[in-house]
């Protein structure tokens, strides 16, 4: 069996994050793996500690600094990486991004391509159903818990109102959510057998993609203006003392009209 | 005018707000058209009808319900080819942008999912929508297509305004790719007696400072007819179901007034209600960062702090 498991490279989520001056994500300042992306890194290494026969292969669509995010799903147990790094591909939004995917997923032909719920970045969650989409695959995604069954894969999905349980059967596209299981760290020894994985970096060339296709001016949408959240004036601390507290706060929110 | 199609959140025909709010964002940018689909649809339709549609597209055909995402995705598309609406819009949420992710693809149309306002301004769509955990606003325009926009809950009022609710039979056939993942149970959640999460105004959240104890918090959270929620320590503790969780990776609430009570304030925590228009914290540390995000901060434990605020305001009310 085979998993392509996509991952993202995104800015720190500690620092703050902004926009360059072409209204796209500054992706100047440090990046990582995705957090949200280690849970479906962890999920692909679980299935194959389970099934054995397995290879996971990581892929990733980013600028030079994004082969990061490759290194260290690799020293978590993973195979082998392609990354996609091509200038035209900046600023492509969720519709561009899945284009490269899906020509990349076709050439891997895995039988369950992984996604993680979210990226920490932009946080659409709509690349792995537009994957789905182009690739003509069944989509069971949001998982909080995956089941391998033969060919059959088996979720939970806690819905927005109900938890449900979806099948389908491979090749498909599965995503998982942070409620899936727990990232593994890497052990020295991983860190340093990573070392020696192939990772193969492709350009749009590679994949027939024309640089038209993909990029900030074939995207959708256009951010047109952007503002930070004006600062929250600086709150009012009280110390609570004997049921001062508790006075104070039921005062404030009267005078707020709250109660 | 053109048509505006709204996808209708309905279970056994128990329509949610989001849906009253799409409607009311819908009447702004032309006719509100509801897309109605799946069983047991009968009584949401005069719900719509209240909510200003002009116009209801009913599909009563369980394939909706029994199988993910993509039977929804392929009738909308066929009523963009169609109808040619003006956009389509849909409560944000896990399937709702999923939805919306598969009907771009399919429509060659832009998408903006997680927005909070959607107008008309110069004769163009315009969406506002935090990102970052909510520290930065963006206006965005979608450039191709037809545009579809995913709505958060709580961002309009609901106003009722009778429309005329015409049902149009909706026949599309389904592909084959439609029913290749299938939901073989369902079970809905089970209803706290408490109002919904995203749909509050006001919401009591509280974190691992609670130590598991929530009798003070929920007397609270009573006395104010609030809902209650969790950070995801709360919920990876079992003290709570993961549908409580707020934060980036669960719920996104903006109420009126949000408490956040024994929690500290993580960044992917606040993501999920730093949009909230008041902001309260109780916690025991007065360098808690979540301090940092208040409007008013009460330094104390918060078993005693909430247990007689709930005394003050019960007996303020009877
Ligand atoms: C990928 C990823 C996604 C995440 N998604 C989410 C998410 O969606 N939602 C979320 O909440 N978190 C999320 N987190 C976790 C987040 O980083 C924090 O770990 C979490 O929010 C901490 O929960 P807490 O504030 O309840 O606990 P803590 O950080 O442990 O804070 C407990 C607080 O309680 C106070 N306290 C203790 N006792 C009392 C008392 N008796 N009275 C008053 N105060 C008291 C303490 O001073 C402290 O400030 C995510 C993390 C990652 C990596
Ligand atoms: N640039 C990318 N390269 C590889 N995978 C990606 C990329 N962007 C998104 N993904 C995958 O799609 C998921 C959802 O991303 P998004 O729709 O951007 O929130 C992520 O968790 C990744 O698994």
């Amino acid at each position: 069996m085979k998993i392509a498991v996509c991952v993202k490279y995104v800015p720190d989520s500690s620092g703050p994050r902004t926009f360059s001056s072409d209204l796209t994500v500054d992706r100047s300042g440090d990046g990582m793996l995705s957090e949200l992306d280690e849970y479906a890194v962890e999920e692909a290494l679980r299935i194959r500690d389970e099934a054995g026969d397995v290879e996971v292969v990581i892929v990733t669509v980013g600028p030079d600094d994004a082969r990061a995010a490759i290194t260290r799903a690799l020293q978590m147990g993973a195979d082998a990486g392609v990354h996609v790094v091509d200038d035209a591909i900046h600023g492509s939004d969720s519709v561009g991004t899945s284009l490269v995917l899906a020509k990349v997923l076709q050439q891997q032909a895995a039988d369950i391509v992984l996604c993680g719920m979210a990226s920490t970045d932009g946080s659409m969650g709509v690349v792995p159903a537009m994957l789905a989409e182009r690739l003509g695959l069944p989509q069971v995604t949001l998982a909080s818990e995956v089941t391998i069954d033969g060919a059959t894969v088996r979720v939970r999905r806690d819905g927005d109102s109900a938890v449900e349980v979806v099948e389908a059967s491979m090749p498909l596209v599965l995503s998982v959510t942070d409620q899936c299981n727990e990232p593994r760290y890497p052990s020295f020894k991983a860190i340093m057998a990573a070392k020696k994985k192939p990772v193969s970096t492709l350009g749009l060339a590679d994949l027939a993609i024309s640089p038209d296709e993909v990029g900030l001016r074939a995207a959708w949408t256009r951010v047109v203006s952007y503002e930070e959240r004006p600062a929250r004036t600086a709150g009012q601390i009280v110390t609570d003392e004997g049921g001062s507290g508790a006075d104070q706060l039921v005062e404030f929110l009267s005078a707020r009209r709250l109660i | 005018m053109s048509e505006v199609l709204v996808l209708v959140d309905h279970i056994d025909g128990t329509v949610r707000s989001t849906t009253a709010e799409l409607l009311t964002f819908a009447r702004r940018l032309g006719e509100p058209a509801a897309v109605l689909l799946g069983s047991n649809s009968g009584a949401a339709r005069e719900t719509l009808r209240s909510y200003g549609a002009d116009k209801i597209y009913v599909a009563e055909n369980s394939q909706y319900d029994d199988f993910l995402v993509v039977p929804k995705a392929e009738a909308l598309a066929h009523l963009v080819a169609a109808a040619s609406p003006a956009a389509v819009l849909i409560a944000s949420g896990g399937e709702g942008k999923e939805i919306a992710g598969r009907l771009a693809i399919k429509t060659g149309s832009g998408l903006i999912t997680d927005a909070v306002d959607v107008q008309i301004s110069d004769g163009e769509l315009v969406t506002t929508q935090p990102v970052f955990a909510g520290d930065v606003t963006v206006r965005s325009i979608i450039t191709r297509g037809v545009p579809i926009v995913t709505l958060k809950p709580n961002s309009v009022t609901p106003e009722t305004q009778p429309g005329a609710g015409v049902e149009v039979a909706l026949e599309v056939s389904l592909s084959q790719q439609a029913t290749t993942a299938r939901v073989s149970e369902r079970r809905p959640r089970e209803t706290t007696g408490r109002p919904e999460l995203t749909e509050a105004a006001i919401v009591v959240a509280g974190g691992r400072g609670t130590g598991g104890d929530f009798a003070a918090l929920e007397a609270f959270a009573d006395s104010l007819g609030a809902a209650v929620g969790a950070s995801r320590a709360v919920v990876d503790a079992g003290w709570y179901p993961h549908s409580l969780q707020i934060g980036q990776t669960g719920k996104t609430v903006s109420p009126q007034l949000y408490v956040a009570a024994g929690i500290s304030g993580a960044i992917q925590h606040r993501a999920g209600m730093q949009t909230s228009k008041t902001i309260v914290a109780v916690n025991k540390d007065p360098e808690s960062p979540i301090f940092e995000a208040v409007d008013f901060g009460v330094v104390g434990n918060l078993h005693d702090v909430l247990a007689r605020a709930a005394e003050l305001i019960n007996a303020r009310r009877s």
